[in-house]
């Protein structure tokens, strides 16, 4: 790719929607790759790191945040049309993030626990991913975003090939890693057999069961995994809410949560 | 010069997105208004009918900087609520986690976006092209502050291994012992950061600020304590709602706090320096003393040398407390539910982070109050800019806008928790 930058080289720039800041840190957080990184693109915008902003065009955008007020609407346009590339990195740009609970609920009625004048609030009804208004050359996943994995994007993008990140779920990521299962040697509930990897299989690393923060790996089998996490003590409502966390509206875990959802009301009117 | 429109994008080298607008009529200030317009993403509504486990988790996710301060807020809120409290060796850990994020957060503030400010450069990566040997200093120190926190919470950003009663798995020894070699390298360079930091020139501006920060008896507060202020009010957590409320202003989806009806106190480095700096270790007492900072530092500008002796005080405790960790007795102190009330608030890197939580019997939150120090701090960050733009109306508009840029930055404000984003609007008529 002809990049548009100063020598020729390519300009990147990191844009925020509704987040945290977590995934553009992560950026930062390449303390030993930051500066070589710096060295060979332009960061051209950044407003986290620098006072410079420079115009567009783009050669890569990496994108952090849902989509929830009618101005980012707008502005999410804008940055297509400024970029060549536009990645989206992390729960909140890829699937709307915790935010998107929303969804699930009245937002007025939310605004209103949060702000006494909630009509000073400008906010839409939904958190949407980013790939829900605009075409998107790549989805990084994570809550938040893996460091290998982002400079494996950066990377790849230099090189004019496809990132390499694996598509499969945390399962594989414990075996490699010598974790023992935890379900199997605990008993503790865990996502990870439907859960996109690509954290290093942390959580099951200290004792825990995976709770999704990557969402759902490609065509998860979770009705199959709902049986077991109920053979280990997990009730319906906890079912619900694992799955309507922090991918709450990522398909899989959409479906997953819906159909939990369902049966919890169906118990809640044969409870006695 | 009566009329007067500028219009500068870009706060920057600051988390959120914010703009300010100045009102300028026949030559004088007639209204300020630092304007956050991040999008609310209404955590307090989200968290009511979740388990009383979650909030760590899910109140993390408020804050990318500061993680840990709200997993350590909301814990202690939740086991207050539940009549637990966390003690001994689970609390040296929860300690020494909670330095991880202040070494991390202090040293990204301090080279990556204060540090530009004083040698002229856009930004921290501007600065390393003729200042590489600073800049590597910097993130040195602050991947020593991201493997403390990696090493016991798993990763540095949203940490897994936090939970209500404690932690999921204790690390061992040996996988603190290559920390605590890093962390002693570390120290060097904080001490060496102090002294470079003390070295840059400040403008001459001195605040009459009414100081909020906590205060704890046996050590320079960061994981808990009582509530103290400058002018002598103190008060338990608990009491928090009687003297601190928040009210919402048109301009800002952040809410403006106020302390016993007055608004315009400072939290943050400066308030925690000007109340315990008896407290810090004697390497970073020290340190502060031969950077000239005295007993209180009311230049905002120089808490760029307060947060770089905080790095030296969160160092040298972090140490201490590798050094003299004794094993638990299990990774967590069991917390079962009950209907109660709990109260929580530790020193996030920006400030006092206060939660609330309401359980209901079942164990499901019924109501959640979170009071983040960008909040308590905007109302003050508004007197900061209005006493530096008064003066000054006749600038340039560019210069005026980054002398509010710097105004803001001097307090890490947290607009996630709230500006990358700051167009200066002089409105003059």
């Amino acid at each position: 790719m002809g990049a548009t930058g100063r020598d020729g080289v390519p300009r990147l720039a990191v844009w925020k929607f509704a987040s945290c800041d977590g995934c553009q840190l992560t950026l930062l957080d390449c303390e030993d790759e930051l500066l070589s990184v710096a060295a060979r693109v332009e960061i051209a915008y950044f407003l986290e790191a620098s006072s410079a902003a420079g115009p567009g065009p783009y050669d890569l955008s990496l994108v952090e945040g849902s989509i929830s007020t009618p101005d980012d609407l707008e502005r999410i346009r804008h940055v297509r049309r400024v970029s060549r590339r536009l990645v989206t990195i992390g729960a909140c740009a890829t699937a709307g993030g915790i935010q998107a609970l929303r969804d699930f609920a009245d937002v007025r009625e939310f605004a209103s626990v949060v702000y006494a004048r909630p009509e000073y609030v400008a906010t839409l009804d939904r958190s949407t991913p980013i790939s829900a208004h605009v075409p998107v050359d790549f989805e990084l996943r994570g809550c938040p975003i893996d460091r290998r994995q982002l400079l494996e994007v950066v990377a790849a993008f230099l090189a004019g090939r496809r990132p390499v990140v694996p598509p499969h779920s945390v399962c594989v990521e414990c075996k490699a890693r010598g974790n023992p299962c935890v379900m199997v040697a605990h008993g503790t509930p865990c996502l990870g057999p439907v859960t996109q990897a690509g954290c290093g299989a942390l959580c099951p690393a200290f004792n825990r069961g995976c709770y999704g923060c990557f969402g759902p790996m490609e065509s998860p089998n979770a009705r199959a995994l709902n049986r077991q996490l109920r053979e280990l003590g997990m009730s319906t409502p906890e079912l619900v809410r694992v799955y309507r966390t922090f991918n709450a509206t990522d398909e899989p875990f959409l479906r997953a949560g819906d159909a939990a959802a369902d049966e919890a009301a169906r118990e809640a009117g044969d409870a006695p | 010069m009566t009329h007067k429109t500028v219009s500068v994008g870009g706060l920057s080298r600051v988390e959120g997105e914010g703009a300010l607008t100045l009102r300028v009529r026949d030559g004088r200030l007639a209204g300020l208004e630092l304007r956050i317009y991040e999008p609310p993403r209404f955590f307090e509504a989200l968290l009511r009918g979740r388990a009383y486990t979650e909030p760590p988790d899910i109140t993390a996710r408020i804050c990318g900087i500061c993680p840990v301060a709200y997993q350590m807020s909301a814990c202690q809120a939740i086991e207050a609520a539940c009549g637990v409290e966390v003690t001994g060796p689970l609390r040296d850990l929860r300690l020494l986690l909670y330095y991880g994020e202040w070494i991390e957060s202090h040293a990204l503030h301090v080279y990556l976006l204060h540090a530009p400010d004083f040698l002229g450069y856009e930004s921290g990566l501007a600065l390393a092209a003729d200042r590489r040997d600073l800049v590597e200093r910097g993130l040195a120190l602050k991947k020593a502050g991201n493997e403390l926190v990696a090493a016991i919470g798993g990763r540095p950003i949203h940490p897994v291994n936090v939970r209500v009663g404690g932690f999921y798995r204790v690390p061992g020894r040996r996988e603190l012992a290559p920390v605590a070699e890093r962390l002693r390298r570390a120290l060097d360079q904080a001490l060496a950061t102090v002294e470079w930091a003390a070295s840059l020139d400040f403008p001459d501006v001195e605040h009459d600020y009414r100081f909020l920060a906590l205060r704890h008896p046996g050590e320079y507060a960061i994981l808990s304590g009582s509530v103290a202020t400058g002018d002598g009010v103190g008060f338990p957590v608990w009491e928090w709602p009687e003297h601190v409320t928040e009210e919402q202003v048109p301009h800002s989806t952040a809410l403006h706090a106020r302390l016993d009806g007055v608004a315009g106190y400072l939290a943050g480095p400066l308030a925690r320096y000007a109340l315990n700096s008896a407290q810090l270790s004697p390497l970073a007492r020290e340190a502060a003393a031969g950077a000239g900072l005295g007993p209180v530092c009311r230049n905002p500008f120089r808490s760029i040398v307060v947060r770089s002796v905080e790095i030296v005080h969160a160092c040298a405790e972090a140490l201490r407390i590798i050094d003299e960790l004794t094993e638990p007795e299990a990774p967590a102190v069991p917390v079962e539910p009950r209907a109660a009330t709990g109260h929580g608030a530790s020193e996030a890197p920006r400030g006092t982070l206060y939660h609330r939580y309401r359980l209901g019997p079942d164990g499901l939150i019924a109501e959640a109050d979170i009071v983040p120090p960008t909040a308590q701090n905007q109302a003050r960050i508004e007197a900061d800019l209005r006493a530096v733009v008064e003066p000054r109306l006749d600038l340039p508009g560019d210069e005026l806008a980054a002398l509010c840029e710097r105004a803001i930055r001097n307090h890490d404000p947290c607009i996630s928790c709230s500006a990358h984003f700051l167009d200066l609007h002089v409105d003059a008529r």
